[in-house]
C-alpha cells in the first residue's frame, strides 16, 4: 500500500511525520519549473560576459576596452575604475585594511578573478567582446600554499595588511595545559582538507536592474542568503537596504552553501546595469563556477590529545590554519567559527585548547559549502579516534564508548560554549553497529584479510550543528573589541500565514530551498496546526525582500529549515488557529479554548456535529468585519519572528553556543582496496541519525543519500587543484570529478528520534550530518584497510586511486623488508 | 552541404514534441539555446555547456544526445523530444510518476536530461539489470539524490511496463 502516506491521516494522526510525496515535482517532472534562467526579463534586457584574470597574482598596469565597445551589439564595458567610482569594498569581519571589491582593482589575486564585464545585446556578443579587451598584467609571484603564506617572507596579497596572516586567536577553556602534562598518553594527527565545492548542476544567475530617481536596484537571482550579506551588499553599494530589492524565483537548482557566493556578483550586475542604462542578466557557465564562485576552506589541522590508558581524552589541543583564498569574503572566517562552540564533537572532555589562523592565498575566495565546517574539524577529530584506538591497541568502539557525552547528560555544556541539546550517542552507537552488521563485517574483514586483501572498517561519530547562532563570528573578536562592536546574537526565523477571502491558506517562508522539499514539509506542518490537508495549503518559496517577512538570518545554510523555519511556519499558524478560535467561538457557542480544528472544520469539543466549515468561519474576518469579537483585528494575516532562546552572543571567555541544535550521526563503512589499480569499493556504508523530530521521512532520507553522495566525493575524487604557478586545472566537469551512478552505492539508513527542545517542532537539520561524517568515515576504512604501517598524515583527501596505490607499494616495501 | 556564413540568421524549422515550429538564429547558436530561448522549451536545462553533465539532453531523431554539443541549424529538419512532450493531456508519463514516487528528484534540474535518457534507454532495454541503468545513468550528473532514488523509478517502471506488456512504452 505505497498511497498510504498521501492519505488522510486518522483523527488523531499528524501530517507530519509522514513520508508525503512533493507538490514540487509536478511542474520540475514536467519541464515547468521556473528558474532563475527561465523567469522572465523586461523587454531590452541585455547579456553580461565577465572577463576574468588568467594569473593568479599580478598588477593590472593598463585596461583599454575601445576594441571591445566597438563591436556589434556591445553597449558597456565595466572595469575596476567604474566599480572604484560607485561601489565601497566589501566590509570584512576581521578588522583588517584589505580592500575586496566586485571586479579586480589595480590587481588580481587568483586566477578566475574578475576584471572586466562586457555588456551586450545578447549573450554570443558579450562573450566575443571580451577577448577584444585589452589588459596588460604584471606578474606578481603567487603564493599557493598556506603553511607558505603564512611565513614571514612569503609573498603578501594585501600591502595595507602587511602579512597574509590576517587573523590569529588563541583560546583556552579548563586547563588543558595540565590534562597534557598528567596524561598517560599524547596522540596526536596532522592532516589536510582540501579545497573542493558542492558543485550545484544549475549555476548562478543574476538579473539586476538600476533604478532610476535614487530608488536603487531591483535584484532577480538564485543567490541563497543568508541575507545578513544583504547588508554587505548595500553598504557596497553604498545604499540604503531597503532600495536594494532582492527577488528569488520560484525554484532553484541546487546551492549547497555555495550560491551564497554569488553576493559580489550581484553588486558587479548592479554596477553594469546602472553604466549600461538598461537591465542586465548574466548567467554563469560552469567554467566560471568552478574558477571562480568559491571553495570548501583549505585547512591544515595539528590536533593532539591527552588521552588516558583506556583511551578516556581529557583534553584537545587544535592549531588550525585556514586557507581563505585571496580575499577574507563574508563570512568567513565562519567556516572555523560555526563550529567553535562543538570543537569537542560527541565527547565529554572539559579541557581544551585552540589556535585558529586564517592566512590568505592566491586562490579563489572561500565560502560556504554544505558541511561548512564540519568537514574539516571532523576529519582531524575522527582520524584522531581511529589513531587513540590504533596507537592505544584499543576497540575503536570502546574509545567512542568511553568518551561520548553520556546519555543522560542533556542539555548538556560543551567547555567551548556549544549547549548540546538533546541526544542518546550512545544507544544510536548500538542502532548503527546492528545496522551495519558490523560482526559480519568484522568476519569478512578476516577473511579477506587472510587471503591477503586489502579490507578496512571505518567508523565516524559527529554532532551536526544547524541553525546558526548570527553572532558566531564575532568570537573571531577579542571580548574587547566585541564589548566595543556591540553584540551579535539569535537566528530569527520568519514564516507568514495568511487565510483568504475562500478560506485558503497561503504559507510564505524565509528559508530561499534549493530543492530540498521545502514546501511540501510546510504545508504538512501548517495542515496539521489548522486541521486542513497539505493539499490545501498554498507554500510560497520565492521570495521577495520588499514583501516577504525576513530578518538577518534568513535563507537556505546552516541547516536551518527543519527546526527554525518549519517552526517557526508552525507558530505563525498556530496564531491564526487562535485568532479563528476566537473569531468561531461565538457561533459554536463554546470558549475558543473548546474549538477543535478537525478535517477542515471547526467544532465545539462537546459538540462535533455542529461544525463550521474552516472557509466560512475564516469568511467573517474578510467578508463580515461587523461581525468579529470586540477587539479582534480583521484580516487573517500571521507573520512570526522566531529565534531560539539559547543563542547568546560570545561570553567574556570566548564561549560560544554556535547552534540552535546539535543532531547526532554515527556511520559505519567497510570497503576493500583493489591492490592493482588502488581503486576503492564500498561493501558496505551505514549511517545512523538522530536529527530530533523528523518533519518527512522521505526528504529526511533524500538529504541523508544527497549529502552521502557528496561526501563519497570530498572522499575520493573532488578537489580543486592549482598548479604551482597558481593556474586553476579543475575547469570542468571531466577535471572536478563528481561522483555519478557507478560510484556511488546505496547506504543504510536509520534514525533515532530525540527532539530537541528549542525548536517549535523538536526538529533539527539532517542535510549537512554526511558532508561531516563520510569523507572521514571513508578515509578510517582506508587507512584501516592499509593496517597500522601506514604514516596517518598520509591519509590525504580525495583518496584517489593514485594516491592509495603508492600508499599500498609502500605498506608492501614495510612488509617485504 | 548547406554553407553559413557569420552574423547571418538561418532559419531551423524542427518538430519539437509532435508540433512543427521555427525559429532563426545563427549557425554558431547550440541547440541548447536555440530550444531554451528562441523556442521556449525552458524544460531543457544547461549544467556545463561542455557535454558532462547530461542535464540539456533531449531525443533527436530517435536518439538521446546532448544539445549543447549541437549547433540548432544541424536539428533543421529534425524532430526533437524534450521533457516538455513526456506528459499526455497533463497527465505525467509513468517514467515521470515513478520519478516522484521514489523521490528521484530534489531541486530537478538534472532531472529533465535524465529522464529523456532513461526514455531512450527503456524503448531499447525493456529489462535493463540495475547495472545496466547505472551504467547509463553516469553520462547524467545529480548533485542531490546520490541516484539511489532514480535507479530505483527506472528499474521500477522497466518492471511495470512489463507487468502491463510493454504497452505503455513512452
Ligand atoms: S549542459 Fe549539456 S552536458 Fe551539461
Ligand atoms: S535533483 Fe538536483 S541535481 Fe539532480
Amino acid at each position: 500500500m505505497k498511497d498510504d502516506a498521501q492519505a488522510r491521516p486518522a483523527s488523531q494522526g499528524t501530517w507530519v511525520g509522514r513520508p508525503l510525496e512533493r507538490f514540487e515535482d509536478e511542474a520540475l517532472l514536467a519541464g515547468r519549473g521556473c528558474y532563475a534562467d527561465d523567469a522572465p526579463v523586461r523587454p531590452g534586457t541585455l547579456a553580461a560576459a565577465v572577463l576574468r584574470s588568467p594569473y593568479a597574482h599580478a598588477q593590472i598596469s593598463r585596461i583599454d576596452a575601445a576594441r571591445a565597445l566597438a563591436m556589434p551589439g556591445v553597449r558597456a564595458v565595466v572595469t575596476g575604475a567604474d566599480v572604484e567610482a560607485w561601489t565601497s569594498p566589501f566590509i570584512v569581519s576581521v578588522k583588517q585594511p584589505m580592500r575586496h571589491w566586485c571586479l579586480a582593482v589595480d590587481r588580481v589575486r587568483y586566477a578566475g578573478e574578475p576584471v572586466a564585464v562586457v555588456v551586450a545585446e545578447d549573450r554570443y556578443l558579450a562573450e566575443d567582446a571580451l577577448e577584444a579587451i585589452e589588459v596588460d598584467y604584471d606578474e606578481l609571484p603567487p603564493v599557493i600554499d598556506p603553511v607558505a603564506a603564512a611565513q614571514p617572507d612569503a609573498s603578501i596579497l594585501h600591502a595595507d595588511v602587511g602579512s597574509n596572516v590576517v587573523s590569529d586567536r588563541s583560546y583556552r577553556y579548563g586547563d588543558p595545559d595540565a590534562a597534557f602534562a598528567e596524561a598517560a598518553h599524547r596522540v596526536r594527527i596532522d592532516v589536510r582538507y582540501p579545497r573542493n565545492s558542492g558543485t550545484p548542476i544549475e549555476c548562478g544567475v543574476v538579473v539586476a536592474e538600476h533604478l532610476p530617481g535614487g530608488a536603487g536596484y531591483d535584484v532577480l537571482s538564485n543567490f541563497m542568503g543568508p541575507m545578513s550579506l544583504a547588508a554587505v551588499m548595500s553598504l557596497a553599494l553604498r545604499i540604503p537596504a531597503a532600495r536594494l530589492r532582492l527577488r528569488a524565483p520560484r525554484h532553484a537548482g541546487g546551492s549547497f552553501g555555495v550560491k551564497q557566493a554569488l553576493f559580489p556578483m550581484i553588486v558587479a550586475m548592479c554596477v553594469a546595469s546602472r553604466k549600461a542604462g538598461a537591465p542586465v542578466k548574466w548567467v554563469e557557465d560552469r567554467l566560471e563556477h568552478l574558477v571562480g564562485a568559491t571553495s570548501a576552506t583549505g585547512r591544515v589541522t595539528t590536533l593532539e590529545a591527552a588521552v588516558g590508558d583506556d583511551g578516556r581524552i581529557t583534553a584537545l589541543a587544535w592549531d588550525q590554519l585556514d586557507d581563505c583564498g585571496a580575499y577574507l569574503r563574508a563570512p568567513e572566517p565562519a567556516t572555523f567559527y560555526r563550529m567553535h562552540g562543538c570543537l569537542t564533537g560527541a565527547y565529554a572532555i572539559a579541557r581544551l585548547r585552540v589556535r585558529n589562523r586564517v592566512v590568505l592565498t592566491n586562490k579563489t575566495p572561500a565560502g560556504l559549502v554544505r558541511g561548512f565546517g564540519g568537514p574539516q574539524v571532523y576529519f582531524a577529530l575522527e582520524r584522531l579516534v581511529q589513531r587513540i584506538a590504533v596507537e592505544l591497541g584499543l576497540d575503536p568502539l570502546d574509545v567512542f564508548r568511553r568518551n561520548f557525552v553520556p546519555s543522560g547528560a542533556f542539555p548538556y555544556r560543551a567547555p567551548a560554549g556549544a549547549l548540546l541539546d538533546s541526544g542518546d550517542y550512545a544507544a544510536v552507537l548500538e542502532r548503527a553497529l546492528a545496522s551495519a552488521g558490523v560482526d559480519d563485517l568484522r568476519a569478512r574483514r578476516s577473511a579477506a584479510r587472510s587471503a591477503g586483501r586489502l579490507y578496512g572498517i571505518g567508523f565516524a561519530a559527529i554532532v551536526e550543528p544547524s541553525i546558526s547562532n548570527m553572532g558566531y563570528i564575532t568570537a573571531v573578536l577579542t571580548p574587547e573589541a566585541r564589548a566595543k562592536a556591540g553584540p551579535k546574537n539569535g537566528a530569527i526565523a520568519a514564516a507568514t500565514v495568511a487565510v483568504d477571502l475562500l478560506g485558503g491558506v497561503t504559507v510564505g517562508v524565509d528559508s530561499l530551498p534549493q530543492g530540498q522539499g521545502h514546501a511540501t514539509t510546510i504545508a504538512q506542518v501548517v495542515a496539521d496546526a489548522l486541521g486542513l490537508a497539505p493539499q490545501d495549503i498554498t507554500v510560497d518559496v520565492e521570495f521577495d525582500s520588499r514583501k516577504d517577512g525576513w530578518s538577518v538570518a534568513a535563507g537556505n545554510y546552516s541547516s536551518r529549515f527543519a527546526g527554525a523555519t518549519a517552526g517557526a511556519a508552525h507558530l505563525a499558524a498556530l496564531r491564526v488557529r487562535e485568532r479563528l478560535a476566537r473569531i468561531a467561538a461565538g457561533a459554536l457557542g463554546c470558549a475558543p479554548a473548546d474549538v477543535v480544528f478537525e478535517r477542515g472544520k471547526l467544532f465545539a469539543r462537546s459538540n462535533p456535529g455542529g461544525a463550521l466549515s474552516f472557509a466560512r468561519a475564516a469568511g467573517n474576518a474578510h467578508w463580515a468585519p461587523a461581525l468579529l469579537p470586540e477587539g479582534e483585528m480583521p484580516g487573517l494575516r500571521e507573520t512570526v519572528f522566531w529565534t531560539p532562546d539559547v543563542l547568546a552572543a560570545p561570553d567574556g571567555h570566548d564561549r560560544v553556543n554556535t547552534s540552535a541544535t546539535y543532531g547526532f550521526a554515527f556511520d559505519v563503512c567497510a570497503l576493500e582496496i583493489d591492490r592493482a589499480t588502488g581503486s576503492v569499493h564500498i561493501d558496505r556504508y551505514a549511517t545512523t541519525h538522530d536529527a530530533g523530530r523528523i518533519l518527512n521521512p522521505a526528504l529526511a532520507d533524500g538529504q541523508v543519500r544527497g549529502g552521502f553522495a557528496q561526501g563519497l566525493g570530498a572522499a575520493l575524487m573532488e578537489e580543486f587543484v592549482y598548479a604551482p604557478d597558481g593556474s586553476f586545472r579543475s575547469g570542468s566537469f571531466a577535471d572536478y570529478l563528481v561522483p555519478t551512478a557507478m560510484e556511488v552505492p546505496e547506504p543504510a539508513i536509520a534514525h533515532l528520534e530525540t527532539p530537541s527542545p528549542f525548536t517549535p517542532l523538536g526538529a533539527k537539520g539532517i542535510g549537512e550530518a554526511n558532508n561531516m561524517s563520510t569523507p572521514v568515515c571513508i578515509a578510517n576504512a582506508i587507512a584501516d584497510a592499509l593496517g597500522a604501517g601506514v604514516d596517518p598524515a598520509a591519509i590525504e583527501l580525495p583518496m584517489t586511486p593514485s594516491k592509495i596505490l603508492a600508499l599500498v607499494a609502500a605498506t608492501e616495501r614495510m612488509v617485504s623488508r | 552541404m548547406r554553407r553559413y556564413s557569420r552574423g547571418e540568421q538561418h532559419r531551423v524549422e524542427v518538430v519539437l514534441d509532435g508540433r512543427s515550429r521555427e525559429g532563426r538564429c545563427e549557425s554558431r547558436m547550440l541547440l541548447s539555446d536555440f530550444l531554451r530561448h528562441v523556442l521556449g522549451a525552458t524544460g531543457v536545462h544547461v549544467g556545463c555547456e561542455h557535454g558532462v553533465c547530461g542535464a540539456c539532453t533531449v531525443i533527436v531523431d530517435g536518439v538521446a544526445q546532448r544539445s549543447c554539443l549541437a549547433l540548432a541549424v544541424a536539428a533543421d529538419g529534425r524532430d526533437v523530444r524534450t521533457v516538455h512532450g513526456l506528459a499526455r493531456d497533463d497527465v505525467l508519463s509513468d517514467l515521470q510518476q515513478a520519478f516522484r514516487r521514489h523521490h528521484a528528484l530534489q531541486c530537478g534540474f538534472c532531472t529533465p536530461g535524465i529522464l529523456m535518457s532513461a526514455t531512450d534507454f527503456l524503448a531499447r532495454n525493456p529489462a535493463p539489470t540495475e547495472q545496466a541503468v547505472r551504467e547509463m545513468l553516469s553520462g547524467h550528473l545529480c548533485r542531490c539524490t546520490g541516484y539511489t532514488g532514480i535507479v530505483a523509478a527506472i528499474l521500477d517502471v522497466a518492471a511495470l511496463r512489463r507487468e502491463r506488456g510493454g504497452t505503455q512504452a513512452a
